[in-house]
């Protein structure tokens, strides 16, 4: 399958980490952008008295908006095409204003003919260090010739 | 398994996406860069399947959008068709995103033509500590390019509260 892959398998060691800040103090407008580019429109993401009338004290971002700003953190470090799998828990909301930290974690390194399978752990807190997102990804990198 | 709805993979709804997500990735717009490098055209981020919500004509959340027009109950052929409204009843407020995974086989590049199918997977119950009581259902969706191989399989599981849950 064609990668672009941006490092080579023998370059990562188990428990290697890679962190980024993934948004800065998340505005209404990026929500509202990613229902627009998603075609997610529950009112809960961006209707304020809709998601009051609801019990929540505000709209918050769609949990699919956490999962691609964390998924930002593996291409950006991995390269593209190279991911096999890509799974997540939400486990928190994420809030207008928050500010989200990705970290991935290399778990496990397993070799192959002429290229490794990456296994990595996922979390994405907010500002206050909670955990929003948690999973797990695999990719295949070459292996240095 | 579910009749598919049609998913074109144009270049400008990946950097509509990408652009939402803050990308500063050139493969997901630059046409000259994404020729030069291996994968050989644009490709979306890794969680734009979700932007087939956009095709999806029997998709539960479509703002003030009637196209393509809603065919059809779903009910009246069977099943529950491309990840559409939360099944049992759960009204939007208290409809929450658990889980999802994607599993890919093929990069999804820009000017494929999918076909996306999806149906129901497992269903359970649990006493949630906040939420009172959770229904969790998954839906496993498939998206196929012209010659019926695998692009991506997304599972996602919907949790339906019995009320808010602020976390």
């Amino acid at each position: 399958m064609a990668a672009n892959p941006r490092l080579r398998f023998d370059d990562l060691a188990v428990g290697e980490t890679r962190e980024a800040v993934l948004v800065e103090n998340l505005t209404r407008t990026q929500i509202v952008q990613y229902a627009g580019a998603s075609g997610d429109f529950n009112p809960i993401h961006h209707d304020e008295p809709f998601a009051k009338a609801a019990g929540y004290p505000s709209v918050f971002a769609h949990g699919m908006l956490s999962m691609g700003l964390t998924g930002r953190l593996l291409t950006d470090w991995l390269g593209d095409g190279v991911l096999r799998s890509f799974g997540v828990r939400f486990v928190r909301q994420v809030w207008p204003g928050d500010t989200l930290t990705g970290r991935a974690t290399v778990r496990s390194l397993e070799s192959r003919d002429g290229e490794g399978l990456v296994g990595l752990d996922l979390v994405t807190t907010n500002q206050k260090g909670e955990p929003v997102v948690t999973g797990e990804a695999a990719a295949t990198l070459p292996r240095r010739a | 398994m579910s009749e598919g709805f049609e998913f074109p993979v144009d270049r400008t709804a990946i950097l509509s996406f990408a652009a939402a997500l803050g990308e500063t990735n050139r493969i997901h717009w630059d046409e000259a860069y994404a020729r030069a490098t291996p994968l050989g055209a644009v490709i979306g981020s890794p969680t734009f399947p979700a932007a087939s919500a956009l095709w999806n004509p029997w998709a539960g959340l479509r703002g003030v959008r009637r196209i393509p027009a809603p065919p059809p109950r779903p009910e009246e052929q069977g099943g529950s068709r491309g990840g559409g409204a939360p099944r049992g009843g759960g009204s939007l407020a208290r409809l929450l995103h658990g889980e999802q995974r994607f599993e890919y086989h093929q990069p999804m590049r820009a000017g494929m033509r999918l076909t996306v199918t999806s149906h129901p997977g497992k269903h359970w119950e649990k006493e949630g500590k906040r939420g009172g009581k959770l229904r969790f259902t998954e839906t496993i969706t498939e998206y196929r390019d012209e010659r019926g191989e695998l692009v991506v399989t997304a599972t996602s599981v919907g949790i339906i509260t019995e009320k808010a849950v602020e976390g």
